[in-house]
């Protein structure tokens, strides 16, 4: 225990206050966040014309088993695609993430989202770094307790918000919502909703650059992805240093011409690009494990070489390779290969979306008995079909079969039936066929679902097995 | 908290106390994390007692407050009892979502008629999710899950001879009043002999090949007073339904297993052990037992087992 360099496992947080910025690099990640925000809380409310199934754009009905997005209906059987989904998202994340770094960090993760929107209810309430900092020295009074209190209220009710339009995508949301708060949505409502404001304001709220540093897998294995050519956030070394180091602006040190001739570089060591940092980082000590590319340092360093007439930003994105004065190249055999395998993965996906089967059709055989004898010395079969109609029309279908020649199909007066829109139903069939001394133990057929009086809807075939008694009398 | 951490570290806190000079204790205080989450549980029981059955009470205890449920029970009273688990399961049997569409289409179902059934997919596939498990319950311990029933003791219902009819109307009587099928035994009626001549006949009506003068004498036993098989399997030898006898042209046997035979020799034994030994069987009557709707759904599905007529 007392050995001496053992150290403590925990790490206590050291607080971070995150001051804020202006610049192209804040503005396109407003732009984001405005766009991000928009999508995720007004899509539960839009609307969507359907012959059947709800009028709500996006919803996701477990009860039923579909999946509504738009125009497209992904039933039971399509739940594939979601894999599909999943590996253009890793494949996209590999390939973005080796040209230009961690941008979906820094950009559109929920937890920089969310954080982002948190620090500015923060500001909004407590006043920019200096004032919470402040603030947080100052004793307890009235106005500090209510400034806090509604800091966390705010927070607390962005929380909410967001876990209530997560649950809105699972049901039909105008009504969802005057159920919820009359008491008589569904307890997985109810739960969802607070599991989710619950883990907004921690994560949001509390948690913050823990989360990307601590518990996020991205984050460690993105850097596995880096190389000497990916785009990332760096101090310019030797502008910022010159040969002897960064210095504060001082008398002798005032103008451009002054610190080049003593030696040092154009950082006047002013901190704001540690002070912006959403991860307390100095990104002047080089590429860290914390860093999320967020670039408001970038802004940061802008701002005040602007200010100075000094010319651009010390931080930048660039690449090792182009920091060290060679050429970097974006398109490498990695990039390349990515780029070719996300293709792929895409058109796939794309192309099994748009044939997806109009009408489906599965046998099962029914085994309890697997045949019967009948009267008349014919062997009689028993089968349950599966029929679905995906689209969004009644089907007039008509069941057939081929492949056992002379043999009986009996559908009892189902020969022709009507399929509803988006439903599947289930129908005996049952095939009498001779037997023959010649065939023994089983034989293939195929079942035939014909739709009438449609184009666009294909015949649809499933194969079945036809069993014979194995041994002949 | 503060002051541990700032301590050097692997240095523990003492109590404070020394006995004997120095003998100290350690002092590790539970983390607080653990002291919050121990005090959310005591809070969290607390609410619990208020509102669940909780503390025992004499010969009875705490019910809870406003988490009553109200259910019908098996005498179709509403019952409103303290909360509890099995009360919540019959509650969601009878107030469910499942519970009410399943409810609502079984209404449909004993609404319409027979022929009404039979030509809607819809209708036929509640049907047969529903009487499956009816069949199951009640018909599958002797007629087997499938209908197949078991050769000399129970009809198979999944082919297409019917002993008493395969109308709908003919199985619903059947499945409503039950049945006993029962056929005499001649053992003191015939010899021997006229045993052979008479199963081979019986033979010779479903197409076996066998000794034509056996079977013309046969004959003459099977359509007169002689052996009175014509009673009740009728002179053609097709069968009486109204007597549940069976059709003996047909290649489907249900009491000897000719089919499972392969000589003759073996064929005739099985058919003379039956005329010998006469045949008495026993469907009980459900009537008293499934509702008349489940009587109906069984009614279709038994229909459709076989394909019915």
């Amino acid at each position: 225990m007392s050995d001496a360099g053992t150290e403590p496992l925990y790490q206590a947080r050291i607080p971070i206050y995150p001051r804020s910025v202006k610049g192209p690099f804040r503005n396109l990640k407003w732009g984001i966040l405005g766009l991000a925000y928009g999508v995720y809380f007004l899509l539960p409310w839009l609307r969507w014309e359907r012959n059947v199934g709800p009028d709500q754009a996006v919803l996701f009905d477990i009860a039923a088993r579909k999946f509504y997005l738009f125009g497209l209906v992904v039933h039971a059987q399509d739940l594939f695609w979601l894999a599909g989904l999943l590996m253009i998202a890793a494949l996209l994340l590999f390939f973005v993430t080796g040209i230009a770094g961690r941008v979906f960090c820094g950009y559109f993760c929920f937890q920089t989202l969310w954080t982002d929107l948190y620090l500015l209810i923060e500001r909004l309430v407590q006043g920019d770094r200096a004032a919470r900092i402040r603030l947080d020295k100052t004793p307890w009074t009235a106005g500090k307790m209510m400034r806090k209190g509604m800091t966390h209220l705010l927070w607390l009710l962005a929380a909410f918000w967001t876990g209530l339009t997560f649950t809105l995508y699972w049901d039909n949301a105008p009504q969802l919502i005057v159920d919820w708060f009359t008491g008589r949505a569904p307890f997985a409502a109810y739960a969802t909703t607070l599991f989710l404001t619950a883990t907004t304001y921690v994560m949001a709220g509390l948690a913050r650059e823990q989360v990307c540093t601590y518990m996020c897998p991205y984050a460690r294995f993105q850097s596995v992805m880096f190389d000497a050519d990916t785009r990332i956030v760096a101090y310019d070394a030797a502008r910022g240093e010159g040969s002897q180091g960064r210095h504060k602006v001082s008398r002798e040190l005032k103008s451009q011409e002054q610190r080049h001739q003593q030696g040092v570089g154009d950082c006047i060591d002013c901190g704001y690009c540690v002070q912006v940092c959403p991860t307390g980082i100095d990104i002047r000590n080089g590429l860290q494990v914390q860093c999320i590319s967020c670039a408001l340092c970038i802004d940061a360093c802008a701002t005040i070489m602007q200010s100075l007439g000094w010319g651009k930003s010390l931080v930048r994105y660039t690449s090792e390779k182009q920091a060290a004065g060679e050429p970097s190249r974006i398109w490498k055999p990695k990039t390349v290969a990515y780029g070719l395998v996300l293709l792929a993965a895409a058109s796939a996906l794309g192309w099994s979306v748009g044939h997806q089967a109009p009408l489906e059709m599965s046998v099962v055989q029914m085994r309890q008995p697997l045949f019967v004898r009948l009267s008349d010395g014919r062997i009689q079969n028993n089968y349950e079909l599966h029929l679905e109609n995906k689209t969004d029309e009644p089907l007039r279908l008509a069941i057939t079969m081929r492949g056992l020649a002379g043999a009986e199909l009996d559908v009892g007066r189902l020969a022709s039936l009507e399929l509803p829109p988006q439903r599947s139903l289930r129908v005996v069939a049952r095939v009498r066929w001779q037997s023959h001394h010649d065939i023994k133990g089983s034989r293939s057929f195929f079942f035939d679902v014909i739709p009438q009086r449609r184009r666009d809807v294909g015949m649809v075939s499933a194969p079945a097995t036809f069993y014979l008694p194995g041994r002949e009398d | 908290m503060g002051d541990t951490k700032a301590k050097s570290p692997g240095a523990v806190q003492t109590t404070g106390h020394a006995w004997d000079g120095d003998i100290q204790e350690f002092n590790n205080p539970l983390p607080n994390w653990w002291l919050w989450a121990f005090y959310a549980t005591v809070v969290f029981a607390l609410v619990y007692w208020v509102l669940y059955p909780a503390w025992p009470v004499g010969g009875t205890f705490t019910k809870g407050v406003m988490n009553d449920i109200t259910f019908v029970d098996s005498d179709g009273k509403k019952v409103t009892t303290h909360w509890n688990t099995r009360a919540l399961l019959l509650k969601d049997l009878q107030d469910g979502k499942e519970a009410r569409l399943s409810r609502e289409y079984m209404n449909k179902v004993a609404a319409a008629g027979y022929s009404e059934i039979l030509g809607d997919a819809e209708m036929m596939a509640f049907t047969r999710s529903v009487a499956k498990g009816l069949f199951g319950d009640n018909c599958a311990p002797c007629h087997g899950s499938g209908g197949q029933g078991v050769i000399g003791l129970f009809p198979n219902l999944a082919d297409d001879s019917w002993l008493w009819g395969g109308r709908i109307e003919d199985i619903q009587n059947t499945i409503g009043q039950g049945h006993l099928g029962f056929m005499p035994a001649f053992r003191d009626t015939f010899n021997d002999k006229q045993l052979d001549d008479l199963a081979f006949y019986v033979l010779s009506l479903s197409g076996n090949k066998v000794d034509e003068a056996a079977s013309a004498r046969g004959k003459i036993l099977f359509q007169t007073d002689a052996g009175g098989c014509y009673y009740c399997h009728t002179k053609a030898g097709t069968g009486l339904k109204s007597q549940g006898a069976a059709n003996l042209t047909d290649q489907i046997w249900t009491i000897a297993d000719v089919n499972g035979a392969t000589d003759l020799e073996t064929k005739k034994e099985r058919v003379e052990k039956v005329i010998s030994s006469g045949v008495q069987r026993q469907m009980p009557h459900w009537s008293d037992r499934l509702s008349a709707a489940q009587i109906k759904l069984l009614t279709v599905y038994v229909h459709e087992l076989g394909g019915g007529q």
